[in-house]
């Protein structure tokens, strides 16, 4: 799950690790008595979205007083951000951070990301600041640093120190520099993050060392203990079906083609998506029902499915293991006699409890298409959508 | 012979009495798995199935000399269930799980150093060697007895290789799913170490996905080490990057992790893949009739 910029910084605080000031507002009224209350100069105005690269899209204003900011806040909100992380059609600014502005003497960039070679969290630091550091890491890796952290004792004065002499960060502000990252490491473990990014941090010709952007990732599957970041989510940057789908613990991802899908397991759905298109279909989603699916999960999974406009055929394909095949094929029969089936539906079953599932499927009086494989199923399924 | 697991093996079923437990109890019963003993707190001196339940895994190992378990404890504590595990030095523990949080794992894993237990999955369908014994969630009757080795991140997946191998005779001996989680216990070159010290093992199948880069690293060792035909097939061929195919490893990020890049160190490792897994059984007979071990592997 992400969160935006202004709820990194609100984490970040809460931790001491140092960031600029600001204030999130949703009107043009607010940016202006936000920026009355910070009270300086020069104050940044900020869109706030689900992606990166808002910058150089136009996304950041500086003002220098306050009709600016009216002017900057009432430009920003409402508009479609397009970055190269949002994708063609861009994303609506509905939020913006109010920030104080900071004089900045350098940049540089800070992150925190498991390594799945190690099984480790790994700090990584740069002095190329400001940029995508997978650039860095292709151009430059002589710049890019790691320090690899043992959970027992977790990112350690040292390391820290370490990082931010290799990172050439002045010397005097090298320990303002290993508190921060220090502070960083806390609240990736205690919030259980998946990566955390500050880019840039910045030194300031004030001496200060601070956060100007954060970029937060969490991992989704220990939401369940951090009912404080659940509370960040922002229904407004997902996919409705993708909501939709988590509420019944699917797996859910849209995509552009007219072929619904409906699978258990992960690689078993992707394989689906990778099969349909090698036969010259398109995927409308990649879902995986998972392991527990009840009927009535699968029930939700094809309403979610046949609220896509694009599908017009659908394809279920399962291999049973921990699900049970007459599970699926309950789901499918209540679903498909509650909604009515509007386009073809071929099902491919297999696995646990098979044939009690086709057996269902069989006596159920609806008009379903069986297939015997997954390339079989993949091939009528692209016939049948023409 | 086999990898892991065999006849001999005396399982304890961890969480035994939660309903997917019990379901897969029966299950690998009906197998012939011997299911030594069960495991759930509180419940200690019960019987389910006909099986045993003790407090701790301890308690269980010392009972019945029990020397490997699965787990199908819930994830917020599924971490811990694995550490008992450990800390009972069973040779080996299977957790089935799903959505374990990752820095759990890192903790686990860092636990394990200099232990004796090995670790598979979690988040994976289970082990299962043909005929033998069958530990995890697989439906056990698409298996057959054979000689070519399977391991997979992915578990249903592996299920639809396992089928088409047993539909064109050609049986397995172990197949093994590490799971799709991106820390986890078992990696590919940890097991295809042991299908090339197998006798019984003659050609092995793995089945990667995008995310990571295992399949790569395992695609060298193959290149350096393996003695025996392996053939591959990767899944997400068509994953959009950025966007996390439900397997909390499968991801493509700043270019890292595609399949193109998977298909590409496999072929040069010298490995036939497969284009769609409805043809990874086909890729597999056409590489061992060119090993010239065809007659061998077939087993009906």
């Amino acid at each position: 799950m992400n969160i935006h910029e202004y709820q990194g910084k609100q984490l970040l605080r809460q931790y001491g690790v140092a960031v600029s000031n600001g204030i999130v507002a949703f009107s043009p009224d607010e940016a202006v008595k936000a920026a009355k209350e910070l009270g300086s100069s020069v104050i940044v105005v900020k869109a706030q979205i689900h992606a990166g690269g808002r910058g150089k899209a136009g996304g950041v204003k500086i003002a220098k007083n306050l009709d600016e900011v009216r002017e900057y806040a009432k430009e920003l909100l409402g508009k479609v951000l397009v970055t190269h992380q949002t994708g063609p059609e861009g994303k609506e600014i509905k939020r913006l951070l109010i920030e104080e502005g900071s004089d900045i003497k350098k940049e540089y960039y800070v992150g925190l990301v498991l390594d799945r070679s190690t099984s480790r969290v790994t700090l990584m630091g740069s002095e190329e600041g400001g940029m995508d550091i997978e650039e860095v890491a292709a151009n430059s890796p002589e710049k890019l640093f790691y320090e690899e952290i043992d959970p027992v004792v977790g990112l350690t004065g040292f390391q820290a120190r370490r990082m931010a002499f290799n990172m050439n960060i002045p010397a005097k502000l090298v320990n303002k520099a290993a508190k921060f990252m220090l502070g960083l490491y806390q609240v990736y473990k205690e919030k259980d993050a998946s990566i955390v990014e500050i880019n840039p941090l910045v030194v300031t010709t004030d001496d200060d060392v601070l956060a100007l952007d954060a970029k937060f990732n969490f991992d989704g599957n220990a939401l369940y203990r951090h009912k404080d970041i659940l509370e960040m989510r922002d229904y407004d940057e997902e996919d409705p079906k993708e909501i939709e789908a988590s509420k019944y613990d699917l797996s859910y991802i849209s995509l552009d083609g007219n072929i619904g899908c409906m699978v258990n397991g992960a690689g078993l759905a992707m394989a689906t998506m990778d099969t349909i298109s090698y036969y010259g279909g398109s995927p409308a989603n990649f879902l995986d029902v998972g392991g527990g699916a009840t009927a009535e999960k699968v029930t939700e999974a094809f309403k979610i499915i046949l609220s896509d406009k694009n599908v017009k055929g659908i394809f279920v394909n399962i291999f049973g293991g921990i699900m049970k095949c007459d599970i699926i094929a309950e789901g499918v029969i209540i679903a498909a006699k509650e909604l009515g089936l509007v386009v073809p539906l071929v099902v491919r079953l297999e696995g646990t409890n098979v044939e009690l599932g086709k057996k269902l499927l069989n006596e159920s009086g609806l008009n379903i298409v069986a297939a015997d494989s997954m390339a079989d199923g993949a091939q009528k399924i692209v016939n049948l959508v023409g | 012979m086999s990898i892991y697991i065999n006849k001999d093996t005396k399982v304890i079923v961890q969480g035994i009495t939660g309903s997917t437990a019990l379901f897969h109890t029966k299950q690998m019963l009906e197998y012939g798995t011997k299911i030594v003993a069960g495991v759930t707190p509180g419940k200690g001196g019960t019987e389910v199935e006909g099986v045993p339940v003790f407090n701790t895994v301890e308690d269980a190992v010392k009972a019945t000399g029990a020397n490997v378990s699965v787990i199908y404890v819930p994830a917020p504590f599924a971490a811990d269930a694995i550490l008992e595990a450990v800390d009972a030095d069973l040779d080996m523990t299977i957790c089935i799980t799903e959505h374990i949080p990752v820095l759990d794992m890192v903790n686990v894993r860092r636990y394990m150093e200099g232990k004796k237990t090995r670790l598979v999955g979690p988040n994976c369908p289970g082990v299962i060697t043909a005929d033998e014994c069958k530990i995890g969630i697989m439906p056990g009757y698409i298996n057959t007895k054979g000689h070519v080795g399977v391991v997979s991140r992915s578990g249903t997946l592996t299920y639809e290789a396992v089928l088409q191998l047993t539909d064109a005779g050609i049986g397995q001996s172990t197949s093994v799913g590490i799971g799709g989680d991106p820390v986890n216990g078992t990696n590919f070159i940890d097991v295809l170490k042991e299908f090339n010290d197998d006798p019984d093992t003659y050609a092995a199948v793995m089945i990667g996905e995008i995310g990571g880069t295992a399949e790569e690293e395992a695609a060298e060792w193959i290149k350096a080490n393996m003695t025996k035909p392996v053939i591959g097939f990767i899944g997400g061929q068509t994953a959009p990057e950025g966007k996390r195919m439900g397997h909390a490893g499968a991801i493509i990020s700043g270019g890292q992790g595609t399949a193109e890049g998977k298909i590409k160190a496999m072929e040069a490792a010298g490995m036939k893949v497969a284009a769609t897994p409805s043809v990874i059984g086909e890729t597999l007979i056409e590489a061992i009739k060119e090993a010239g071990i065809y007659d061998s592997c077939k087993t009906h």
